[in-house]
């Protein structure tokens, strides 16, 4: 199981895969808006998205995890 | 005269305005949400009062509670700095009819000029030059397409009621317009409440110059001449500069009766800023008018010896301007750099736990800081978190410096963009006076990639 991580503190703006959506490295799953700029999150490995650990809205630290993949 | 003042914002302009507002004698009222009530403006400010949660939208932007704080603490004022309700009629039309002076402009003119497209209307029948492009609201992509071949291509693709740089965007062919018209026009709409678009014609080599006005309600409009901000990133300023190192005295005295036709064209009152693009060939055409304080003033302040902020609260207050146009000049060079908390490389934001903060000192060197050390820098704000002005007699002098007072201004604990400054800073370009709005993209990102 791969998790994909916010980079940075700030909100989750959108969330762009819903679980069970096939993704490919490097595609956006995640925007987060931080100091007023939005910016996406990209899965780093393909995978299958298993869950959505945040909801549009969400307060997020750097390093808590967004969606885990398998 | 004011008595007691409200401040409705945050971090260094919080600050900057308790300073004037002290030394004038009128008390100070911070309002401040849960993620700043660390910062320095709570504790400067006679009182201070939480506003609410961290989210813009439940602290800073909240009318009802920053009204329901004035009244409270029996302030007679507000001042909005900038960004937040600065440049909102409504607020403006509230603190009106609360009887609560507002230090800015009345309601009336902040609606006018808050539309780009009805700014360009009154600025062209005043005969200021505005830059070519649509006079009316787009509607559809068929409109803009037929209006971008008119003028030519590259045009910008603006929001009508857009600012700090969202919903503008540059569109170089017919296809390119029909991908980004609607989405900008959604954003626009999702942003600002209104989908209203227009076109201007992309300016070749331009230069962002714009004029300080300060109007008294006593009918005196004066310019305190041009600051140049033309070294941008995503749109929003890095470094300023008072003088411009590139206009004619000529075209100096050109484009400040141009600002003060522009503001009486809307019988502006107290201090604005009329923003223009200026060519390689210094023509200059008006691109919009900010309506409050702007984030460089100190430049202004630096080189005329005026305190912006203290014309501000005189103004609101029905005096008269402290000075006369005569007394008014220019002396010596100023630049600001602006310290934001953010990837140099990337632009990306660095929120964060500031652990050390070492300043510059110098009699020629200014700080207005909205951070101290150790300090947690929030994600929910702009990423600015501190100024840094120098002067000089000269520009070489004031770059000297500014280069110096660089290279003793330490902050661990986050990512600045300090080193990109000192690149800029210390570029053979930004010494020439080469300061085109494309100065980042032309000369900065491409020493990135070597």
């Amino acid at each position: 199981m791969k998790e994909i991580t916010a980079s940075m503190a700030g909100s989750v703006w959108k969330v762009l895969v819903q679980e069970g959506d096939q993704v490919e490295s490097d595609q956006d799953v995640v925007i987060l808006e931080s100091m007023k700029m939005e910016i996406p999150i990209a899965a780093e490995d393909d995978g299958v998205v298993k869950e959505l650990k945040v909801q549009e809205g969400d307060f997020v630290n750097e390093g808590d995890v967004l969606i885990t993949l398998e | 005269m004011i008595k007691k003042i409200l401040i409705a914002n945050r971090s260094e302009i919080a600050a900057r305005i308790i300073r004037s507002a002290k030394e004038m004698g009128i008390k100070t009222v911070a309002v401040y949400s849960e993620a700043d009530k660390e910062s320095p403006f709570v504790q400067m400010a006679d009182e201070s009062y939480l506003l609410g949660p961290s989210r813009v939208n439940e602290s800073y932007l909240n009318v009802d509670k920053i009204i329901e704080i004035a009244k409270e603490s029996e302030a007679d004022a507000i001042h909005p700095g900038y960004g937040f309700l600065s440049e909102n009629h409504l607020f403006a039309e509230r603190c009106e009819r609360e009887n609560i002076r507002f230090v800015g402009p009345n309601s009336h003119v902040l609606k006018k000029m808050g539309s780009k497209i009805e700014a360009r209307k009154i600025m062209k029948e005043a005969g200021v030059p505005v830059v070519p492009g649509t006079m009316e609201a787009l509607d559809t992509v068929e409109e803009a397409q037929a209006f971008a071949k008119e003028i030519g291509y590259p045009v910008m693709l603006k929001a009508s009621l857009g600012g700090g740089g969202i919903g503008m965007q540059v569109v170089n062919s017919d296809e390119e317009l029909e991908n980004v018209f609607l989405d900008n026009q959604k954003r626009a709409k999702q942003f600002f409440g209104d989908g209203a678009m227009f076109i201007e014609k992309k300016i070749d080599d331009a230069r962002h110059i714009e004029v300080q006005i300060l109007a008294d309600q006593h009918g005196q409009v004066m310019h305190l001449f041009e600051r140049e901000c033309s070294i941008q990133r995503r749109n929003q300023k890095v470094i300023e500069e008072a003088p411009s190192p590139f206009i004619s005295a000529a075209t100096r005295e050109k484009m400040g009766e141009a600002a003060i036709r522009a503001a009486k064209a809307v019988n502006y009152t107290n201090a604005g800023t009329v923003e223009f693009l200026v060519d390689a060939e210094e023509n200059f055409y008006f691109i919009e008018m900010n309506t409050r304080i702007q984030v460089e003033h100190p430049i202004t302040e630096e080189v005329t010896g005026v305190d912006l902020v203290k014309e501000q609260l005189l103004i609101a207050s029905g005096k008269k301007l402290s000075f006369e146009k005569k007394d008014v000049t220019m002396n010596g060079h100023a630049i600001e750099a602006r310290i934001y908390a953010e990837d140099p490389e990337r632009f990306f934001p660095s929120p964060g736990r500031i652990t050390r903060l070492d300043l510059p000192e110098g009699e020629h060197i200014r700080h207005e800081i909205g951070v101290s050390s150790p300090f947690q820098v929030t994600p929910f704000y702009d990423p600015m978190i501190a100024k840094l002005i120098v002067s000089g007699q000269s520009r070489e002098e004031a770059i000297e410096r500014m280069k110096d007072a660089l290279n003793n201004y330490h902050i661990e604990g986050i990512k600045t963009n300090i080193p990109m400054l000192k690149t800029i800073i210390e570029h053979e370009q930004f010494k020439k006076g080469n300061t085109k709005i494309s100065f980042v993209e032309e000369f900065y990102l491409p020493i990135l990639k070597r």
